[in-house]
């Protein structure tokens, strides 16, 4: 943390832990006899809980979105850039709820807790989750926190996708569905790179099918190598080529196979730093979520039918260089929604860094954002 | 209120769904929605117009008519297609025109009329490409690339089998005057029309 809080910082935050203890069923067929959320709110709730905003995270995404956990913290929250006073969603006139999803692994009942039948950590054992199954207990988080409709639910990347969700699931609990540089579905491509992701991780000696916990180890090498090529996924060719290059470590070739290349090397350290603190069956466990993730196969694939439910005001937001999610499969949530004639504004956001984008605050994104935020508040009389 | 706007917003109806290409600010679709009870988008490329709309709720698309076309909206999706002084600033007019009354039953149109006297004066007098209220650029620097006169758009709607319900026709101010209902090709500036398909 900086010496001095920033003006536009949410300051220093807690998170709490909502325990739920009503079995929730899933889209697998399994159940969860009872579970915890990791929640962070900032903001104050209004007397009519109108201008409540939920944050839905990413794949390797938290509770943590924004402010601190203490004067001794580096970093802010993932999303700090978006959220705070004065900020595009601005906590001096929203209520922001911002949770670990469940199967996470910073909190939130996932592989890694502790299975209430068996005494031991979940593991493999743990439900497969989709999205549905996020929205649904996100949904039952609002109930305990009062909310009966959101302001809007907002996400990007799979946090998007939560938001296109809810609004087939629920569409009388939101008034508004942000997706920024989400996708209505995966690409063959977007899942082969999920599934290198995978063998990286169940290959690893140290998974021991995902039991890890009791050998007292980690799959570390598997998930590195997942984060890394997941990572150079969410950059584009140019931003890698302006931070990196064909910078050398040193002046000259070593002629071996060690990082010398500058790209190499962050992108080791990168992976090595995600592998000291995510878990690998969560890791598994959203991408599959990822996968998996097609609103429109209920409906033959035909998503401006599932859309047909949607009742909220949608915006929706893609990066020219995201090549991950693409501007065009932005364009096909939109060109959905505009035949199930809901109301959609979409803007292509001219910005270089690949995926990654819709975490860096350029001019023309805060713009829009801000300015659709503040409209949104005004509606609820925020 | 604009005289133009509010020629246009008689001819939309209550409950009417309108696409309009080159929406600007999003002014004319905000009084449709508040006023006359319509629904809609607009499609806008202009970064801050489409900030703007997004801040005072009118659903706009940022997408290009030059390059996209109209291809994602659906044949007969929309009760009114508005374009707003954006025809002669499009590549391909006679196929925007095409698309207007393909996703829309009706198109409205506004643009500048080049055979309006001032504009035929200025050329026959200086030799030099015409200025206007209307049409304040350089040659070099217009975005204005496909001017034409009222009769040159009223031929090519006669050649593609468009039938012209109403057109009103109005000055640089956007006001009415009688000159111009007498002599519009000459002593008007700005026509309003209101199209569809020949059925």
């Amino acid at each position: 943390m900086p010496d001095t809080l920033p003006a536009d910082s949410v300051g220093i935050v807690t998170p709490q832990t909502y325990h739920f203890d009503a079995p929730i069923d899933l889209a697998c067929g399994q159940t969860l006899e009872n579970y915890d959320l990791v929640v962070e709110t900032y903001g104050t709730l209004n007397a009519d809980a109108s201008n409540a905003v939920l944050i839905c995270h990413a794949l390797s995404g938290h509770h943590h979105a924004a402010g601190y956990h203490s004067a001794e913290d580096r970093k802010p929250g993932w999303w700090d850039s978006c959220i705070g006073p004065g900020k595009p969603i601005d906590t001096d006139r929203f209520f922001v709820v911002s949770l670990n999803n469940l199967g996470g692994c910073h909190g939130s009942t996932g592989p890694n807790s502790i299975n209430p039948e068996t005494g031991k950590p979940f593991g493999p054992e743990f439900p497969v989750i989709t999205v549905s199954d996020w929205v649904k207990s996100q949904a039952l988080l609002a109930d305990r926190l009062g909310i009966q409709c959101w302001a809007a639910v907002v996400g990007g990347s799979l946090g998007g996708m939560q938001a296109l969700q809810w609004s087939l699931d629920y569409p009388d609990r939101l008034r508004h569905a942000v997706a920024i540089a989400s996708t209505p579905r995966l690409t063959a491509q977007n899942i082969a790179f999920n599934e290198v992701a995978r063998q990286a991780i169940t290959s690893d000696r140290e998974f021991h099918d995902g039991r890890y916990y009791d050998f007292d180890t980690v799959p570390r090498r598997g998930l590195m190598l997942a984060r890394m090529v997941g990572h150079i996924t969410y950059l584009s060719d140019a931003s890698m080529g302006e931070k990196f290059g064909r910078e050398l470590r040193d002046q000259a070739y070593k002629f071996g196979y060690d990082a010398e290349f500058q790209v190499e090397s962050y992108l080791r350290y990168q992976g090595e730093r995600f592998s000291e603190t995510f878990d690998a069956n969560t890791y598994l466990l959203m991408t599959r979520a990822l996968d998996y993730f097609d609103p429109a196969y209920e409906y033959g694939g035909d998503l401006s039918k599932a859309l047909a439910a949607g009742n909220c005001e949608y915006l929706v937001l893609s990066f020219s260089t995201d090549w991950r999610f693409t501007p065009a499969r932005s364009e096909e949530m939109v060109n959905a929604m505009i035949a199930a004639r809901r109301k959609v504004s979409y803007a292509e956001v001219d910005a270089p860094w690949g995926h990654d984008a819709f975490l860096i605050p350029t001019p023309r994104y805060t713009d829009i954002f801000t300015a659709y935020m503040d409209r949104v508040a005004r509606e609820v009389g925020a | 209120m604009r005289p133009d706007l509010e020629i246009i917003q008689q001819w939309v109806k209550p409950g009417h769904h309108i696409l309009d290409l080159g929406c600007g600010d999003g002014t004319l679709l905000d009084f449709l929605q508040r006023e006359r009870g319509a629904s809609g988008f607009g499609l806008e490329i202009n970064p801050d117009h489409i900030t703007t709309c997004m801040g005072r709720g009118v659903a706009v698309i940022e997408q290009n008519l030059d390059t996209q076309g109209l291809g994602n909206f659906d044949d007969g999706s929309f009760d009114v297609v508005l374009m707003t002084q954006a025809l002669q600033a499009v590549r391909r007019p006679d196929k925007v025109l095409d698309e207007m009354l393909r996703v829309g039953s009706e198109g409205i149109v506004t643009f500048p009329n080049f055979a309006h006297w001032r504009l035929r004066w200025g050329l026959t007098l200086s030799g030099r490409m015409p200025e206007s209220e209307a049409l304040p650029y350089k040659w070099y620097n217009t975005p204005n690339i496909r001017l034409c006169t009222f009769k040159d758009f009223e031929a090519l709607c006669r050649q593609k089998g468009i039938r012209i319900k109403s057109r009103r026709v109005v000055d640089g101010q956007h006001q009415n005057s009688w000159l111009a209902r007498l002599w519009p090709n000459l002593l008007g500036e700005i026509a309003i029309y209101r199209i569809t398909r020949e059925t």
